[in-house]
Order: structure tokens, then C-alpha cells, then sequence
């Protein structure tokens, strides 16, 4: 396989504009509600206002006499033609689920579950006439609280008989990477130092920028599908499954997708709905959601308790770490809920390097809006898990919690890591990115401001939060996959044309919603081919034209599917060689490929892959000898994962008085491996950054004790804008991965994933002396100062 | 999402617009929309009949009227943010008004949509109600001038009657006293969780007036009268400031909600109240 060394980089590291940027910054683009077909209807949903309920009857009468309706479809109407929507991730060979319908027939059980749907000929006469439609709901008491759910106080679906979906454990003395935890927790009880702790992960909304919106032409031969999704590629297969149309004759298209953040790694109700409207109506049919829709039905993510024992020596040598996951599933099943918790599960240890450790998860149904990947999945809780506790243990050591961290990491020279997980972490350097961190934020100036700070009682008190993590990134080897249940692979695909003007079509599996592959694939394809960026062209997210795929989800677009374009570049180059050689009369063994020509060595002769792709259109010379063809398709599955890392460093300012935070500096040095394009890597932090530091700080789903969501809107539900945010300075340590032939990581979801922990354990750090030991999040300046109200008591 | 039918006027006199408001019963009044196009959208609000004031030019626009400034009800935020004369008379509302929403909302957003909508949290009406504005307001009957103090009755519920309008806001002149609007929100376009209008006039080192009022310490803004009787007279110190606010919250009943509790509140009025009139102190 060939390096990187040997060839000029010219473009890899070239901080790109990325090209896609215009027509989606001005909006002049096909964003799925952009799109306007001839005779199209409109969809409007009637949702459910109750949590858990039977529907006892449904009177349509009104809503279809009324102006422009073509047809109020309930429940009852499509019980055998719906389905059910998919689970696509068995945790347990006896998880528990109840049916997940498309439209609730006669039992609901979340508020916002679609229970009819009225289809009109404008959007205004559908909205109108959903509001006519009448439904009579027989209320039933909902499981909310998820301990209590856990317990089967109050079930949330009456015939499943029990809230719990599925139990699910990894023991490292079972599985023989490490000692019994139970040991290590009584031993440490007897001299060491165990430090418990219960989190709460409280529930996010992914609240990416364009709510969901379909489209469905099935006038076409192929029924035309497109949505505003991640994963097209899955929409096509389920829709199938589900629906039983022949795959054949589906075609899926994401056109621009304006975010998903693993809000839109789903296949829907919505989806569902608008295709049997099509396919009933005969017609063209679209549903915009609007966002009160959107943050009460769209999936949710985390929503965990997180019961925590970390065993560690008297002087801070980590010993074990046992971790008990009460998982909210909320009221069903989609894609991958059930695995959310999975995908932490091997996180926990972090960048440490102790001898013991047990997970033990019980994922749990409620009478809320599902939950299911949002980024980081599962990952960010491992995370901030151990990065909180980390700290704790240092404060009972009594020393800088950087030094707890140095004492149990992994060393620089220990890689290839196995795990206490059972992974195998193939490089990282922590100390680098530390040292990088520490000097960049003047880590011993602001330890000397926070002790003067305290020593004078200053109200406005300084905190230091610190995360140091790690992550597994690009999803995933299949056998991987297929060995913890899931029904998918993870391998990727794609496809380089050259065309006969000499530009370059490439076509990729993966599914960009705002990561930039246009940009980052040109860049990839240019350097390896030696054609200008300009020259490429890049195509994705149409099941007509991306024909394999797997889509955008777990930082593993760059890492998978980039790593199958090249693979497919690579094999354009192979088939050039031969055709090369005929044409310039030359022996093989003396062609050098370089620059994107193909030379005759010792020689001025040569032709480049223009030259050679208008050569092979014309056919005129070829003597058959070889395929006249410069296009390749390649197909990759990873070896492993990428597993980037690195420290974040963030200041905060309490105003003990309010109880108000603000960060004042945050630092961010990520070691994501070989960057192809830093501008986007920078893009990909900022925003991970401010996702991160919103968990910490502002966001969370909450309902009321009907079960009734009180953050519907986003005014209660509150995001950080640009004012809100400090000045992020970022920067980077590169240690290559040996997982992949270009060294990549992975950093869609780094930012998401260090920050939470950084801003928490600062806000903690800053009021320990007023004995705060914790807050939970969001840390509003509300919680903060019951906290410290709480602290002066204790 | 769409909002649900209605007829649409925009009327260009203030006559008209009231005759319509007397012609229909289930009608609304739209300004800048900023919080009844939500309404609207959400279906919280569903009029049969929208009277958009948007082209009645007698509404819009900041006067100096002698002893008062005038600011009609249509003007919008930014507009009331920019004049010369409101920063020179009644800094209080050219500071609280800085703070409403984002420069969007405070380009389409009125004065006199906010301080008829009457929300709690909203930023003008402590303001208005601080700096003893009164009200006038055009119905059937003629023309009625109600003050601040009388003008907010509940959480949206004000003075005015249906087929009414306010026309504009009477503010007295408060040249070169100190003025200080002190917002306690979460994010930047967040409401306020509680907010304090301070503004006061000092006599050498001590304080000659103070006007002191609370935004979202109860369903109407909260004049703090004893924190007022306690300040008039006395030094504009660290220490006589803290006393004087430790009485803000007296009286108060602020709402419960995801943002804090009252006793959260009460305490937060004090500290805020302290903060606002020193600062209003400092600017004298
Ligand atoms: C995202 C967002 C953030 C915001 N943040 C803040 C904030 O931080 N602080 C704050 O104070 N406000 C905030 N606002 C509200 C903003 O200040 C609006 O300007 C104000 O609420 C209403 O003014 P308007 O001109 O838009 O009135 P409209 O929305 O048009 O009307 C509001 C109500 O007043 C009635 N009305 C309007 N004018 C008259 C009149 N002349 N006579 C009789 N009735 C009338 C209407 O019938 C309606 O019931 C925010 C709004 C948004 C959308």
C-alpha cells in the first residue's frame, strides 16, 4: 500500500474554503422544502397532546368536508399496511420492544406520536383541517421518571408487562481483560480511597438547523423519495422492509441537508407516512415539520443515570471502575437507541489505564419521545463519567488534577494499548496534547489568580476544568458490528470517473449534512490523481448516483468512506497503467505514475490522465488488450477503529453572588490524526465545542409531570448563541493512526465529547472550597447557586 | 407553522384603525409581530381579524415635547435605541431597550407592542413603570392617559380595552441622572429571569431621587418603593446601597419556573438591585 510520504501533499493540510459553503449559506440550494413539484400535496400530522392514552375514537368527519382536503388517513386506515418501524440493533437476543407504529392505532405513548394525518392540497388547508380532525383519548397514567420506570412502577406499554428493554454487561474478568472489580472496590475500601457518584446525563434535543422534510414523487418508475436525512441509504432499505415495495423501485435522495447531529440518523414515522400518502393519493405529497414538532417527536438523545465507583490506591492509582447504566429509551425503539449505551460502553476507562472494570446497562421505556443517537452517542456520557470523577479522586488526593491524570494514563511508549474494555487503542500521545494544552491556557498563571482569588474572597470566584479523553471513531469494522448485534455493516464505498475533458467525477457512500466532503473528497481525489482541485466533482446522497453506501454517522466519513475513495483513486491510477503503456509504447515496468501523469522513466514521454481518459473515450488507439475504462468503484471495511484524543482546558467565572457562569477562556488541543483540510477540522471543534459546553450549561428536555414536553420551544429550550461563547482557542497535536492508510481520525464528534467535562469540572473546581462537590446539568445559575446555598450548609 | 385564517386590514389613519377595532369583535392588533406572529404561528392566538398598524405614520416616531418626551407606540426598538433624546433624557429606556431579543427583533419590534403585550419577563415595563411614563390610549370615547403604574394589570393584561390602542408614551424628563438597566438572563436573547431599572439623581455624594423598578418579580413590574426611601437622602456608598437593596424583593411574589424558584428570585432582585443603582450612581 502506498504512503503518504512518497507523494507531494499538496493538497492534504491546505485549508480549503470549503466550495459547497455558498449555496448553502444563501439558502440557493434544494433544500428538501425548496422542492416543488407539479400537482404536490400537503401533509399535516395530528399528534398526540397526551403521554400515554388510548385512543378511543377518532372523528375525521370534519377535517375531510373541509376546503382542499383530499384524504384524513387515521391509524385504524393503514394498521396493515404500515408496519413497523425498525430496531436495527438487538443488544441482548431477548430485548424487549414493543411494535413501533408509524401512527399510533389505538394506544399512544408519548405526546407528540401521530395519530392521523391529514393530506390537503395546499399547506395551510392541511393545517387547517388537522386542527377539525377529533380525537377522544382515554388518559393513562404515564411512566416518566426513569428510575421509578426501571422499576415497573407505572408501565409505559400495559401489554409489553414490563418497562425493561434489554440488560446488558461487560465484565472485565468475564472477558479476561482485566481483574474483578468487586475486588479492586473492597480492597480499596480498606485503605484506598473509593469514590461513588451518581450522574445524571439529563435528556438533549439534537435541534439541528432544517427540521425534517420529505418529499415523495410516485409518479416516477422509480418512486422518488427525498428527505432530509443522513442516511438515505438505510431510508431506501427500510422502506422496502417495511412497506414490502421492491427496493428496485425506490430512489432516495438527500439533497442538502441542513444538520443532524444523529437527530437525523433515522428512519421515520414521517417517512413512512408520506410514502403511503403518495402511494394512496397517486400523487406527489411533502411534509415540512415545523420545529414544535421537531423538539417534541424528532428523537431525543442521552437521558441516562450513571451510578459510579471508581476504586483507586491512597495516592491515586486508579484500581477499578464499576459503572451501572439506567439508559431512557423513551417510549420506542428506533434505529439504534437500544445501542446508544453500547457505544460508550468501551469508553469509560478513557485514556486510563486500570486493571478492573464492569459496565452494567438497563435500558429502560417510558411514556417519552424516544431517544436515540445524538452526537457522541454514548460516548460523551463515558466521557464526562470518568472526567468528573477523575477530578473528585484528585481532590480527595489532594493534588492538581492534572497530575491524578498524568499518574494513570496511558504512557506514550505503551502503544498499541489493550484495554480494560478490550479494545485496542493503536497510538496517542496524552502527554503532547497535555503539554500543548497546559502552555496555551497559562495553566500555573490562572491556578496563581484562582488562589488569590479565594485567599480574597472575591464573589466572582475562578475555575480550571479539565477533559482529557479519548474516542472511538470511525464506525465501524462490520465484524465488529455484527458481533454485538447490529444488523448492518460498516464498510464503505466509492466510485472515481475520469471524464473525457479530463475532470473527475467521484462519487461517495457517505451522506455530508454540513461536514464538507465536497471539499475534503476534492481535496483527497486531487492529490492523489495529481488533477486540480477545481477538477473534482463530488456526488453523494442520491441512491441513484451513490449506489452503495452507508451514510454520515460516528466520525466515520473521513476515516471509512475517504479511505474508500482513495482506494478507488488508487485502482483508477492501476487501470491507467496499462493503457498508458500502450499508448506510449512502453513496457509497464518503466511507467512512473507522479503528478498525475503517467512518465516513461529515463524519458520526456508521457501522458497525463486527461490525456489518457480522452484517449480511452475516443477508443480510437486501444488495442483491447486492457479494460477501456478509467472509472473504479472500491468497497473498504475497516480494520479497526480511529480512537483520536486530546485535552481541553476551560476557565470559568462564577459569580457566587447569582451563581452565574461564564467561561472565560477555553482550550482545545485534539490530536485527530493526519488533517486533510484544517479550516473544517477547526469548523467540526467550534461547533462540537459549543454543543458540548450548551450540555453543560443550557440545554435540557424537560416535561411536566403529564409527561408533556416544557422546553417545546426554543424559548425555553435554550441554545447558545455566538454571544454566549467564549473565544475558542484550538490546536493540534498529529499522531498519526496505523488504522488506516492515510493516518486520519475522526472529529465530528471530539468537541461534543471533551467539553461537557471541561466546563463542569471548572464550575465544581471554582466552588470546591464553598463545598460544592457537584451540579447537576445544566449548571444554570439557578442550580449553581442552590449548590453553593447547599455547600455553606454542609 | 401556519397560522389560521384571518382578515387582514392596514389601515392608515388612527380613526380608521379604531373604526375596524369597532366594526370587529374578535379582532387583534398587530405592530411588529414579534410576539403575536408566534402566537399565531403556534395557533395560541387565532384572530378572525388582524389591523396591522404598520402604516399609520401618526404612531410612529420620538417628539420632545417640553418637560416630556413623546414616543409614539409604533416606533421600533431600534429606532428608540438610536434617538438623541432619549439618551439624553431618559437613558434608562435607551439601555433597556439595547437589551431586548437581537438586532432582528429590535428592528422589527415596536415600544409600544412590547409595553402592550405586557409580558412579565419583557424589559420595557419596568422601565415604564421606574420612570413614571404615562399612557395615552385612543377608543371610541376619545383619548384617556392612564399611568404606568395603572397601565399593567396582570401577565398580558393591561389598561387597554379591545377596541382601544395605545398611541403613545409620555415619558418625564430625567436629564443627567444615572441610569442603569441591570438584565439577569441565561443566554443573550434570552428574557429576562429578573431584571432592574435604575435610575437616580445625585446632589454632591448623596442621592437626591432614585426611581427603582423590577422586571418579572410578579405577574406586573414591582416599583421597589423602600428600597427608594431608603436610598433618597442617604450616600451613594457600597454599604448604604446594600442596605437600601436589601429590601427590593419586599412584597414581591415572583413565579416558580424552570429558571428558579421565588426565594431564587428575591435574592437575585436584591443583588441585582444593589448592582443597577451603583452602576446608576456611577453614570450620574
Ligand atoms: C426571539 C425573541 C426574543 C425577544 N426577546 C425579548 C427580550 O429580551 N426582551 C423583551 O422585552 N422583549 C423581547 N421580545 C419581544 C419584543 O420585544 C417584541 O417587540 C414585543 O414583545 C412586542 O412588540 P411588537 O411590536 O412586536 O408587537 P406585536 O407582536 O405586533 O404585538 C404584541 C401584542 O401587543 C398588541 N399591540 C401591539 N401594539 C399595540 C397598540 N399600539 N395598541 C394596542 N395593542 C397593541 C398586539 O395586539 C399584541 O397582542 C423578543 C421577541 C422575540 C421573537
Amino acid at each position: 500500500m502506498t504512503t503518504t510520504e512518497d507523494r507531494p501533499a499538496t493538497e492534504i493540510g491546505n485549508p480549503r474554503l470549503r466550495k459547497e459553503d455558498a449555496r448553502l449559506i444563501t439558502g440557493r440550494t434544494r433544500w428538501t422544502d425548496n422542492i416543488v413539484l407539479p400537482g404536490m400535496q400537503h401533509i399535516a400530522m395530528v399528534r398526540s397532546p397526551f403521554a400515554h392514552a388510548r385512543i378511543t375514537s377518532i372523528d375525521t368527519e370534519a377535517a375531510r368536508a373541509a376546503t382542499g382536503v383530499v384524504a384524513v388517513i387515521t391509524g385504524a386506515d393503514i394498521a396493515d399496511e404500515q408496519g413497523a418501524l425498525p430496531n436495527a440493533w438487538a443488544v441482548v437476543s431477548d430485548q424487549q420492544a414493543p411494535v413501533h407504529p408509524s401512527m399510533a392505532v389505538d394506544h399512544v405513548a408519548f405526546a407528540g406520536e401521530i395519530v392521523a394525518m391529514v393530506i390537503a392540497r395546499t399547506a395551510a388547508e392541511a393545517n387547517d383541517a388537522a386542527e377539525l380532525v377529533d380525537v377522544d383519548y382515554e388518559e393513562l397514567a404515564p411512566a416518566l421518571e426513569l428510575r421509578a420506570a426501571a422499576r415497573d412502577e407505572v408501565i409505559a406499554h400495559p401489554d409489553l408487562g414490563t418497562n425493561v428493554s434489554a440488560v446488558w454487561a461487560y465484565d472485565s474478568a468475564e472477558s479476561g481483560t482485566g481483574g474483578d472489580v468487586e475486588a479492586a472496590i473492597a480492597a480499596a475500601r480498606n485503605g484506598g480511597i473509593v469514590i461513588e457518584k451518581e450522574i445524571r446525563q439529563q435528556r438533549l434535543i439534537p435541534a439541528f438547523m432544517e427540521p425534517r422534510a420529505i418529499v415523495v414523487d410516485p409518479t416516477t418508475e422509480q418512486m422518488t423519495v427525498w428527505s432530509s436525512t443522513q442516511v438515505p441509504h438505510f431510508v431506501r432499505i427500510f422502506i422496502a422492509l417495511v412497506l414490502g415495495i421492491p427496493e428496485s423501485k425506490i430512489r432516495v435522495i438527500a439533497p442538502d441537508v441542513g444538520g443532524g447531529f444523529g437527530g437525523k440518523l433515522q428512519f421515520t414515522p414521517e417517512e413512512v407516512l408520506t410514502v403511503i400518502a403518495a402511494r394512496r393519493t397517486g400523487k406527489p405529497c411533502k411534509y415540512c415539520e415545523t420545529r414544535s414538532e421537531s423538539l417534541m417527536a424528532a428523537h431525543h438523545g442521552r437521558d441516562q443515570w450513571q451510578q459510579v465507583t471508581l476504586a483507586a490506591t491512597a495516592d491515586g492509582t486508579v484500581t477499578g471502575l464499576k459503572v451501572e447504566l439506567t439508559v431512557d429509551m423513551g417510549a420506542y425503539l428506533g434505529l439504534v437507541t437500544s445501542a446508544i449505551p453500547l457505544l460508550g460502553a468501551f469508553m469509560y476507562n478513557g485514556i486510563y489505564k486500570f486493571p478492573s472494570y464492569h459496565l452494567g446497562i438497563t435500558n429502560v421505556f417510558t411514556n417519552k419521545t424516544w431517544t436515540d443517537a445524538y452526537r457522541g452517542a454514548g460516548r460523551p456520557e463515558a466521557t464526562y463519567a470518568i472526567e468528573r470523577v477523575m477530578d473528585e479522586l484528585a481532590a480527595r488526593v489532594g493534588v492538581d488534577p492534572l497530575e491524578i491524570r498524568e499518574r494513570n494514563w496511558i504512557k506514550h511508549e505503551e502503544f498499541p494499548f489493550s484495554t480494560v474494555s478490550g479494545l485496542q487503542y493503536d497510538s496517542g500521545n496524552y502527554e503532547a496534547a497535555t503539554a500543548k494544552a497546559r502552555e496555551l491556557f497559562g495553566y500555573d498563571d490562572l491556578r496563581k489568580e484562582q488562589a488569590e482569588r479565594r485567599e480574597s474572597g472575591d464573589p466572582v470566584q475562578l475555575g480550571i476544568g479539565i477533559s482529557t479523553y479519548t474516542e472511538m471513531c470511525g464506525l465501524a469494522p462490520s465484524r465488529w458490528l455484527g458481533s454485538m448485534g447490529y444488523v448492518g455493516g460498516g464498510w464503505e464505498h466509492a466510485a472515481v470517473r475520469m471524464l473525457p475533458t479530463g475532470k473527475v467525477e467521484v462519487v461517495t457512500g457517505t451522506s455530508p449534512h454540513g461536514q464538507g466532503h465536497e471539499t475534503a473528497w476534492s481535496q483527497l481525489v486531487a492529490d492523489r490523481l495529481g488533477v486540480a482541485f477545481e477538477d473534482v466533482e463530488v456526488l453523494h446522497g442520491d441512491t441513484q448516483v451513490a449506489v452503495r453506501g452507508l451514510d454520515t454517522y460516528g466520525s466515520r466519513s473521513l476515516a471509512v468512506g475517504g479511505m474508500a475513495v482513495l482506494a478507488a483513486a488508487d485502482k483508477v491510477i492501476e487501470k491507467a497503467k496499462p493503457i498508458a503503456a500502450q499508448l506510449l509504447e512502453a513496457n509497464t515496468d518503466d511507467l512512473d505514475f507522479s503528478a498525475g501523469r503517467y512518465g516513461v522513466r529515463g524519458t520526456d514521454a508521457g501522458m497525463t490522465l486527461a490525456e489518457l481518459a480522452f484517449a480511452v473515450f475516443q477508443g480510437h488507439k486501444l488495442d483491447g488488450s486492457a479494460e477501456g475504462c478509467l472509472d473504479a468503484d472500491a468497497t473498504l471495511d475497516p480494520d479497526d477503529f480511529s480512537f483520536p484524543h486530546g485535552t481541553h482546558l476551560c476557565a470559568v467565572e462564577v459569580d457566587t453572588e447569582t451563581g452565574e457562569t461564564k467561561i472565560r477562556s477555553y482550550v482545545s488541543v485534539d490530536d485527530v490524526g493526519v488533517v486533510v483540510n484544517p479550516l473544517i477540522v477547526e469548523g467540526q471543534v467550534h461547533g462540537g465545542l459549543a454543543q458540548g459546553i450548551a450540555q453543560a450549561l443550557y440545554e435540557e428536555a424537560v416535561h411536566d409531570d403529564s409527561g408533556t414536553l416544557i422546553t417545546g420551544s426554543f424559548d425555553q429550550y435554550l441554545l447558545p448563541g455566538a454571544p454566549d461563547l467564549p473565544r475558542f482557542e484550538t490546536a493540534r497535536t498529529e499522531t498519526p493512526a496505523t488504522t488506516n492508510q492515510l493516518g486520519v481520525k475522526g472529529v465530528g464528534e471530539a468537541g461534543t465529547i471533551a467539553s461537557t467535562p471541561a466546563v463542569v469540572n471548572a464550575i465544581v473546581d471554582a466552588l470546591r472550597p464553598l463545598g460544592v462537590t457537584d451540579v447537576v446539568m445544566p449548571c444554570t445559575p439557578y442550580r449553581v447557586w442552590k449548590a453553593i446555598q447547599e455547600g455553606a450548609q454542609s | 407553522m401556519i397560522p389560521a385564517p384571518f382578515e387582514y386590514f392596514a389601515p392608515a389613519t388612527i380613526d380608521e384603525a379604531l373604526g375596524l377595532l369597532r366594526e370587529h369583535s374578535d379582532a387583534k392588533v398587530l405592530a411588529g409581530g414579534q410576539s403575536l406572529m408566534p402566537a399565531l404561528r403556534l395557533r395560541l392566538a387565532a384572530p378572525d381579524t388582524i389591523v396591522d398598524l404598520a402604516k399609520i405614520d401618526e404612531l410612529r416616531g420620538v417628539r420632545d415635547d417640553g418637560d416630556v418626551l413623546v414616543i409614539g407606540a409604533m416606533t421600533p426598538h431600534s429606532v428608540v435605541q438610536s434617538s438623541p433624546v432619549v439618551n439624553e433624557h431618559a437613558r434608562l429606556i435607551s439601555l433597556a431597550t439595547a437589551t431586548v431579543g437581537d438586532p432582528q427583533i429590535r428592528h422589527r419590534g415596536t415600544f409600544g407592542g412590547s409595553l402592550a403585550h405586557a409580558d412579565p419577563a419583557a424589559d420595557l415595563p419596568a422601565v415604564a413603570v421606574a420612570l413614571d411614563a404615562s399612557f395615552v390610549i385612543a377608543g371610541p370615547d376619545g383619548r384617556r392617559t392612564v399611568s404606568a403604574a395603572d397601565f399593567f394589570q396582570g401577565v398580558f393584561s393591561t389598561a387597554l380595552g379591545e377596541d382601544e390602542l395605545l398611541v403613545e408614551v409620555r415619558v418625564p424628563k430625567y436629564t443627567g441622572w444615572g441610569a442603569h438597566y441591570e438584565k439577569f438572563n441565561r443566554v443573550a436573547q434570552a428574557w429576562s429571569i429578573v431584571s432592574v431599572a435604575a435610575a437616580v439623581r445625585l446632589d454632591g455624594d448623596s442621592i437626591a431621587e432614585a426611581r427603582v423598578a423590577l422586571g418579572n418579580m410578579g405577574s406586573t413590574p414591582v416599583r421597589a418603593t423602600a428600597v427608594e426611601q431608603a436610598l433618597v437622602g442617604g450616600p451613594a456608598t457600597a454599604d448604604a446601597v446594600r442596605e437600601a437593596a436589601a429590601r427590593a424583593a419586599d412584597g414581591t411574589s415572583p413565579v416558580t419556573d424552570l429558571n428558579g424558584d421565588a426565594d431564587y428570585r428575591r435574592h437575585l432582585a436584591t443583588v441585582l438591585t444593589r448592582r443597577a443603582v451603583l452602576a446608576a450612581a456611577g453614570t450620574a
